[in-house]
């Protein structure tokens, strides 16, 4: 029998994974959950747990809107603190709510290829392993020309000359993207729209307003879930950098020590899943000169919440000034604009009043 | 040298264990006190609002040992072996203490089975560093361990007796440090004793057993203390009359587990508390009172439909 195979949202990242799925899968159909709108949230809300994060109730949010569509595999990953846990609650909730389908769970402790590649298996890849391991590290790859592609955008698109040519390269790599089946299609994509970036004129002021972005991933990476803060920033002529994207996560796993290790001067131990980052990141934001740094959470997310009084003391030693935003389901958009405004216009007023102090 | 034991999270979990070592050594210790309107204050003001209300209770306490003793106890827990791991907040408790307040002295252990680093090895590092030699801080550590094991095994038999008593039985599923703190959980029992039913404590079982029998509500979960508590759950089940499941706003932990328990464990009648720092007492009492009427009456109900078969 066909099956229908779903899976949540998180930023662009439903193009790599589509294709990893349909190339797996060759005989099923591949169906990623519809995009993020208010409607997924107040669904996902409605059914989620009361103080649960906020990611919870996205996901749980796409998975109803899947399975309206006629989904029948639904897939989640699971990862450190809470997340790990996504899976078997909403699998229990969707059930009880009487849908029908099959839940995979690519779980806790399971990160080893040949477990996933039989989990698959079982829900009707026909892949050989060799070729299940050549399809990831494409999936691995493909995931890494677009994230080197999004920082690109991310950091230089509030300063291109004709207005939105970034942003109709952005939706045309996408669609190119999609098309990919190999490494050597992707190499030549990659290429091409390197230079294509190159052809677009920026004009950057050497002293433009630099903010750094760190906290929770899926408050970075899905931009919905942030109320478009990335955008918004860009809008004003900011340079935008974060640091916390699939890729880096990936390489993470080598890197703990080195992070541990270079936030040393205020960490003895790691303090959970991404709060190390934001702690190590936030300093070296502090040391390279950045303006200000915005730090993003779901509401009651406790790595990040361990982080916070740290970050306050790397705000307080490096006198740089440090936003924190907490999304949940009653966020209100205007709050969140407001105090974006606020606080790059007192970042405005910071620079020049240094600027004016250097004159004299 | 005097050693400051902060009267908050895991202390509840350890108390006989560290005394015992640090006696054994020869050295004082000093406990914070009970939870009070003060400690509470001092513990939000030196919080991010957003902590979970142990946490800023246990900041309390630790802002109150200051200044009393010469070093305060904090360790950090990352995991007992795989898949028992506990709540990341155990993670940052020394990273944040550090950073929140300044000259304060801080001893501490590291327990990450995975990593390597055992409880025995942090014991034995913790009295090198107060100047003691290995085998007197193993020695330390073994006695310690036989003492806090005794205790636990008398507290479970101790319960057991009371669980044969004829009065109403409700099972509080909670952590440690909220159903013994003065302020969170202690007015909660000391209520329902008031009014004639007895709490059993699911953190007073035999926790390998419980472990075990996690397993048969959720076989992927992975925090060590709750899968202890579900585990009583279904230890006890027959036993009992209700559960009350003993919430600290806004435990991450606890916010999925509790959903859970309600999903699937349907047979006994159950109430899902959430605590915060704001609590007014009437809301409680009221809906504890209920919720021994509701179980009285189900009783009743079953009794008379026991009579008349018979």
């Amino acid at each position: 029998m066909q099956k229908i195979i779903s899976f949540p949202h998180i930023g662009n990242y439903y193009v790599p994974i589509e294709i990893f799925l349909k190339l797996i899968f060759p005989e099923h159909i591949i169906l990623p959950s519809p995009k993020i709108t208010k409607r997924t949230l107040e669904l996902g809300s409605k059914y989620s747990p009361d103080f649960v994060c906020v990611p919870f109730k996205y996901n749980l949010g796409n998975y109803i809107e899947a399975l309206e569509n006629g989904a029948t595999v639904l897939i989640q990953v699971c990862g450190g603190c809470r997340y790990g846990y996504y899976a078997e609650i909403q699998e229990k909730i969707l059930k009880d709510l009487g849908y029908q389908f099959e839940f995979i769970k690519i779980g806790w402790g399971k990160f080893n290829p040949i477990k996933i590649y039989q989990l698959f298996r079982k829900t009707g890849a026909s892949a050989s392993f060799p070729t299940f391991i050549r399809y990831a590290l494409l999936t691995i790859k493909m995931i890494e020309v677009l994230d080197s592609f999004e920082s690109y955008i991310r950091e230089n698109i509030g300063f291109e000359k004709k207005k939105n040519s970034l942003e109709t390269l952005h939706q045309q790599f996408l669609s190119d993207l999609r098309t990919v089946r190999g490494f050597r299609q992707l190499s030549r994509l990659q290429s091409e729209y390197k230079s294509k970036l190159k052809t677009i004129k920026i004009e950057k002021p050497s002293d433009c307003l630099k903010i750094g972005i760190v906290g929770e991933l899926y408050s970075l990476m899905e931009p919905f879930s942030s109320f478009f803060i990335e955008k918004e920033l860009s809008k004003q002529q900011i340079q935008v950098r974060r640091f916390i994207t699939v890729t880096f996560l990936l390489n993470k796993l080598k890197l703990d020590k080195k992070i541990l290790k270079s936030a040393g001067s205020y960490l003895k131990y790691a303090i959970g899943a991404d709060g190390t980052d934001s702690v190590e990141k936030s300093q070296l934001l502090a040391k390279q000169g950045y303006d200000g740094i915005i730090h993003m959470k779901p509401f009651g997310c406790t790595p990040e919440v361990n982080a916070m009084p740290i970050l306050q003391k790397i705000s307080n030693d490096y006198k740089i000034p440090i936003l924190y935003f907490s999304f949940d389901s009653q966020t209100s958009e205007t709050g969140v604009k407001t105090r974006l405004e606020a606080f790059y216009d007192m970042l405005l007023m910071r620079k020049e009043h240094e600027k004016c102090k250097q004159l004299i | 040298m005097v050693i400051g034991l902060p009267k908050a999270m895991l202390y509840y979990r350890y108390q006989i264990l560290w005394e015992t070592f640090f006696h054994e050594l020869g050295f004082e210790t000093v406990t914070s006190g009970d939870t009070n309107q003060k400690v509470l204050e001092d513990g939000v003001r030196y919080s991010i609002d957003e902590s979970c209300l142990p946490s800023k209770i246990f900041m309390g306490h630790v802002h109150s040992l200051i200044g009393k003793c010469d070093y305060i106890l904090i360790p950090r827990v990352v995991n007992y072996g795989y898949c028992k791991e506990v709540c990341v907040k155990f993670n940052a408790l020394y990273d944040i203490v550090n950073n929140t307040f300044e000259n304060v002295n801080i001893l501490d252990y590291n327990l990450s089975v995975t990593q390597g680093e055992k409880e025995q090895k942090g014991f034995i590092k913790m009295g090198m560093i107060l100047g003691k030699s290995p085998l007197r801080s193993l020695h330390a550590y073994k006695k310690a361990k036989k003492a806090q094991a005794l205790h636990d095994t008398l507290k479970v038999k101790e319960q057991e007796r009371i669980l044969e008593s004829e009065k109403l039985k409700l099972l509080i599923v909670s952590h440690p440090y909220i159903t013994y703190d003065r302020f969170i959980g202690f007015p909660i029992t000391e209520y329902i004793q008031r009014l004639g039913a007895i709490p059993i404590y699911a953190d007073l079982i035999n926790k390998k057993e419980s472990l075990k029998r996690s397993e048969e509500i959720s076989d992927s979960l992975y925090w060590l203390y709750n899968k202890e508590l579900i585990g009583a759950i279904q230890l006890l089940e027959d036993k009992i009359d209700g559960i009350i499941l003993l919430t600290a706003f806004p435990c991450g932990p606890d916010s999925l587990v509790n959903e859970l328990i309600l999903r699937k464990s349907k047979k006994l009648p159950t109430i899902n508390i959430i605590v915060d720092e704001l609590q007014g007492e009437a809301g409680l009492q009221t809906r504890i009172e209920s919720f021994l009427d509701i179980i009285q009456q189900r009783l009743d109900q079953k009794e008379k439909i026991q009579k008349r078969i018979v």
